[in-house]
C-alpha cells in the first residue's frame, strides 16, 4: 500500500511540474539579436522584425512607423516601445500603436498602454500592446487572431501642428511567448495569414472551371501530430493499462515473506 | 552502371514530365512580377532661393547646410540607387515674377551617380530667385520617368511657394493621381507655419512624410534615411485598376495588389473568381490624403452576384491617421449545401467557379474646401488560397490531466479488479 501511495504522489508531482506557468513577463531582447534601425511607411513597405529583435530608429513626429511579424499558433505577442523627444515640444501629444493582421484587420490589445498622452514636458512615452494568444483555427467569418503575418503601426494620433515634423527616437520590441501551450482549439489554417504583396492582373474573362487535383496521398500525412488529441489519449490508455496492472499486483498476496 | 543509367533516365523522364506540365497558376503569378530590373530612383529637390542665405541653422546659412548634407548623402549614397538633383530658384537673379517662377534646372540627372561631379554642381549653388516649387515638382517628377516600381521626390525647401499657381499641394495630389506610384517627402528648413502647411499637404497628398530639419545632423540623417528608404521600399508597387460602379462588369481581378481611387462616399466593386474549397481573402486600405472630419470608416464587403452579403470587414477611428483598413475571410465550402437551386447539377459539371463581389465604400466627411477628385487612394490585396474546413468535433482528450485522469482510472480498476479476483478465489477455495 505504501508503494501505491508513493506512486500516485508521484504522478501528481509530475503532472505538477508539468503545468506551465502562465505569467507573462516583460519582453527583452533575444541575445545576440541584431537591431533594426529601419521601418516602413506603409503595409506594403513595412519593415519585417523577429521577436526578440529590437528596433531603434530616428523618425520625425507625425510619421507612421510600420513593422511586420510572424505568429505561430498558441503564440502571445507584447510589443513594447519607447518614443523619446529630444527637442521641446509645445503641447502634449497623444501616440499610439495599432496592430494589424495579415488582412488589415485591427487587433484588439488584452493588456498595455495602447494610446498614452505625453505631457508637453515629458522626454519620453512609453507604449505598449499585449495580444490576444494567436489561435491555429478560427471560422472565415470571424476576427480571431490566427498564425501569419502581423502588422504594428506606431504614430501621433493627436498633437499641436506646429509640434509635426520635429525629430523623435523610438524604439520598440516585440516578445513572444508560447508559454500556457497551445490552446484547446483543432484544427488548422490551410495557409497562414500572410498577405500577397505582388502587383495583381486584371483577367479578361472568368476563368475555366478546373478539376480538383488529386488529394496526395502522403503515409506522413496520416500520422497524427506529436501534440494531437491522438496522441494524448493513446498514451493514456497506455498508462491506465499499465496502471491497472500495477493496481492488480498491488492486491496480490506476496507469495513469500 | 546499370543502376547509374536507369536513375539518370528516371530523372530526365521527371524533368520531361515537369517541363510538359508546365508552371502551376502561382509560377505563372511569379514570373509575371519577377523582380524589376529598375534601379530604386530618387531626386532630390532643392530650394536655392534668395531665403537660403539666411544665417539661422547652428549660425549657417541655410544653403551652405544644405550643401554639406548633399555632399555626405551622396558619399553614402548605396551604389544601385540612381540619384538626381534638381535645384529651383537658382539663376534667375531679375525682379520678373513671370520669368523667376520658370526657374528650375536639373543640375544632376537620374542616373548612376558621378560622385565628384554632384558635388561639384553642389558645391556651385548659389540663394538666387523665387521658389517655384509646384513646377519643380512637376519637372521632378519628368526627370524620373514612368515605370513599374515607385519613385521618391526629397524636396528641401526653406520658404513658402511664391509662383501658385500651379499650387504645389495640388501638383502633388495630381502627380499622386497620374498611376504612377509618386512619393514625395519633405524638409523644411524654417519654423515657418505656412511653409509647414504646404509641405504637410504636399506629403499628405502622395503618402510622404515632413521633416522639420533644424540642424546639419538632422537633414543629413533625414536624407539619407529617405534614400535608403527608396532602395528598400521601391518595388512594392501595386497594379492600377478601376473599381467598377456595380458589380456587373467590375474587373476581375487575380490574386495580388491593386491600387485605386475612391471618391468621398463612393462605392467601388471588383469581383473574384473563386472555386469550390477555396477561400477568398481581401484586405483594403483606404488612405487619408486630405483634410477630412476626425471620425471616419472604411467597410469592405463581399456579396454574391445576386447581392446577397457573404461577409463584411469594417473599421473605424478617430484622430489624424494614414489609412483606414478592413479585411475578410470568405470560404465557399460551406455554402454548397444550403445553396437550394444549385445552377446546373449535372454531373460533369463538378468544379463551378463563383464569382465573389467585393465592395469598397467609405465613410469620410470632406472638411469645407476639401477637394473631392480625384478620389482617395485605396489600396486593394485579394488572395485566394485553400480552405480551410472546420476541425472535427474533439471526441479524443489532451492534456496532462488527461493523463493522470486515465492512469487513477487504470489504477482504480486494476485495484478493484484486483480485490475482486481475491474475494473471489476465498470463497472458491472456502466451498
Amino acid at each position: 500500500m505504501r508503494t501505491l501511495i508513493r506512486a500516485a504522489a508521484a504522478t501528481t508531482a509530475v503532472g505538477l511540474a508539468l503545468t506551465p506557468a502562465a505569467a507573462l513577463a516583460a519582453p527583452s531582447p533575444s541575445p545576440g539579436a541584431t537591431t533594426v534601425t529601419k521601418a516602413g511607411t506603409s503595409f506594403l513597405t513595412a519593415t519585417t522584425v523577429t521577436a526578440g529583435q529590437p528596433v531603434q530608429v530616428g523618425a520625425s513626429t507625425g510619421d507612421h512607423l510600420y513593422w511586420s511579424f510572424r505568429a505561430d499558433a498558441g503564440q502571445v505577442h507584447e510589443i513594447t516601445a519607447t518614443v523619446t523627444f529630444p527637442k521641446r515640444r509645445t503641447g502634449a501629444s497623444t501616440w499610439t500603436v495599432d496592430v494589424f493582421d495579415g488582412l488589415r484587420r485591427r487587433q484588439a490589445c488584452t493588456a498595455g498602454a495602447q494610446t498614452p498622452t505625453a505631457d508637453a514636458a515629458a522626454t519620453s512615452v512609453a507604449l505598449g500592446c499585449t495580444l490576444r494568444r494567436v489561435r491555429p483555427w478560427a471560422e472565415p467569418w470571424s476576427g480571431d487572431p490566427l498564425p501569419g503575418t502581423y502588422y504594428v503601426r506606431l504614430s501621433v494620433t493627436d498633437l499641436p501642428e506646429p509640434d509635426l515634423g520635429l525629430p523623435v527616437e523610438v524604439e520598440m520590441l516585440v516578445g513572444a511567448t508560447d508559454e500556457g501551450g497551445a490552446s484547446g482549439d483543432d484544427g488548422e489554417l490551410a495557409a497562414p495569414l500572410v498577405p500577397n504583396t505582388r502587383a495583381g492582373t486584371v483577367l479578361a474573362a472568368e476563368p475555366t472551371p478546373e478539376p480538383v487535383a488529386e488529394e496526395e496521398t502522403d503515409l506522413t500525412g496520416w500520422l497524427p501530430d506529436a501534440g494531437s488529441r491522438w496522441v494524448w489519449t493513446g498514451v493514456g490508455g497506455v498508462l491506465a493499462a499499465v496502471a491497472g496492472v500495477v493496481g492488480f499486483a498491488l492486491t496480490r498476496r506476496p507469495r513469500r515473506g | 552502371m546499370i543502376n547509374k543509367r536507369r536513375s539518370t533516365i528516371v530523372l530526365f523522364g521527371l524533368l520531361t514530365a515537369a517541363a510538359l506540365i508546365g508552371p502551376s497558376p502561382a509560377g505563372a503569378d511569379d514570373e509575371t512580377s519577377e523582380p524589376v530590373a529598375e534601379p530604386p530612383k530618387v531626386e532630390l529637390v532643392l530650394d536655392v532661393s534668395g531665403s537660403m542665405r539666411a544665417r539661422d541653422i547652428d549660425g549657417r546659412s541655410r544653403i551652405s547646410v544644405a550643401q554639406q548634407a548633399f555632399n555626405e548623402v551622396v558619399d553614402a549614397l548605396p551604389d544601385e540607387t540612381q540619384l538626381g538633383i534638381r535645384v529651383l530658384g537658382a539663376t534667375y537673379q531679375g525682379k520678373d515674377k513671370k520669368q523667376g517662377c520658370l526657374d528650375t534646372q536639373q543640375i544632376v540627372p537620374v542616373g548612376p551617380v558621378d560622385r565628384t561631379q554632384a558635388k561639384a554642381a553642389v558645391a556651385g549653388l548659389r540663394p538666387t530667385g523665387f521658389t517655384p516649387v509646384g513646377l519643380a515638382l512637376r519637372s521632378a517628377a519628368q526627370d524620373l520617368g514612368t515605370g513599374s516600381t515607385a519613385r521618391r521626390i526629397v524636396l528641401i525647401t526653406d520658404g513658402e511657394d511664391t509662383c501658385a499657381p500651379p499650387d504645389p499641394c495640388e501638383v502633388a495630389r495630381e502627380l499622386a493621381a497620374q498611376g504612377t506610384r509618386l512619393v514625395v517627402d519633405t524638409l523644411g528648413l524654417a519654423p515657418d507655419e505656412k511653409v509647414r502647411k504646404q509641405l504637410l499637404c504636399i506629403a499628405g497628398a502622395t503618402g510622404g512624410t515632413y521633416t522639420a530639419a533644424q540642424s546639419a545632423d538632422e537633414l543629413t540623417g533625414r536624407i539619407k534615411q529617405l534614400v535608403d528608404r527608396a532602395r528598400d521600399t521601391y518595388t512594392a508597387t501595386p497594379a492600377v485598376v478601376g473599381g467598377g460602379a456595380a458589380c456587373q462588369g467590375a474587373p476581375l481581378l487575380a490574386p495580388g495588389v491593386y491600387s485605386d481611387r475612391e471618391a468621398f462616399s463612393e462605392h467601388r466593386w471588383y469581383r473574384v473568381p473563386v472555386r469550390p474549397g477555396q477561400e477568398l481573402r481581401a484586405s483594403v486600405s483606404v488612405a487619408l490624403d486630405r483634410p477630412v472630419n476626425p471620425d471616419y470608416g472604411v467597410l469592405l464587403r463581399a456579396t454574391a452576384p445576386d447581392g446577397r452579403e457573404l461577409v463584411r470587414g469594417v473599421d473605424a477611428g478617430s484622430g489624424r491617421t494614414d489609412v483606414v483598413s478592413a479585411g475578410l475571410r470568405w470560404s465557399a465550402a460551406e455554402e454548397e449545401d444550403d445553396d437550394g437551386p444549385s445552377p446546373e447539377p449535372s454531373p460533369g459539371a463538378e468544379q463551378a467557379v463563383r464569382t465573389v463581389c467585393l465592395v469598397v465604400s467609405n465613410s469620410f466627411a470632406a472638411k469645407p474646401g476639401t477637394q473631392t477628385q480625384p478620389g482617395m487612394p485605396v489600396e486593394l490585396t485579394v488572395d485566394v488560397v485553400a480552405a480551410s474546413p472546420a476541425p472535427d468535433g474533439p471526441d479524443l482528450g489532451r492534456g496532462w490531466v488527461l493523463l493522470l485522469l486515465l492512469t487513477l482510472a487504470g489504477l482504480l480498476t486494476g485495484l478493484v479488479a484486483g480485490l475482486l479476483t481475491r474475494w473471489w478465489v476465498h470463497t472458491w477455495r472456502v466451498n
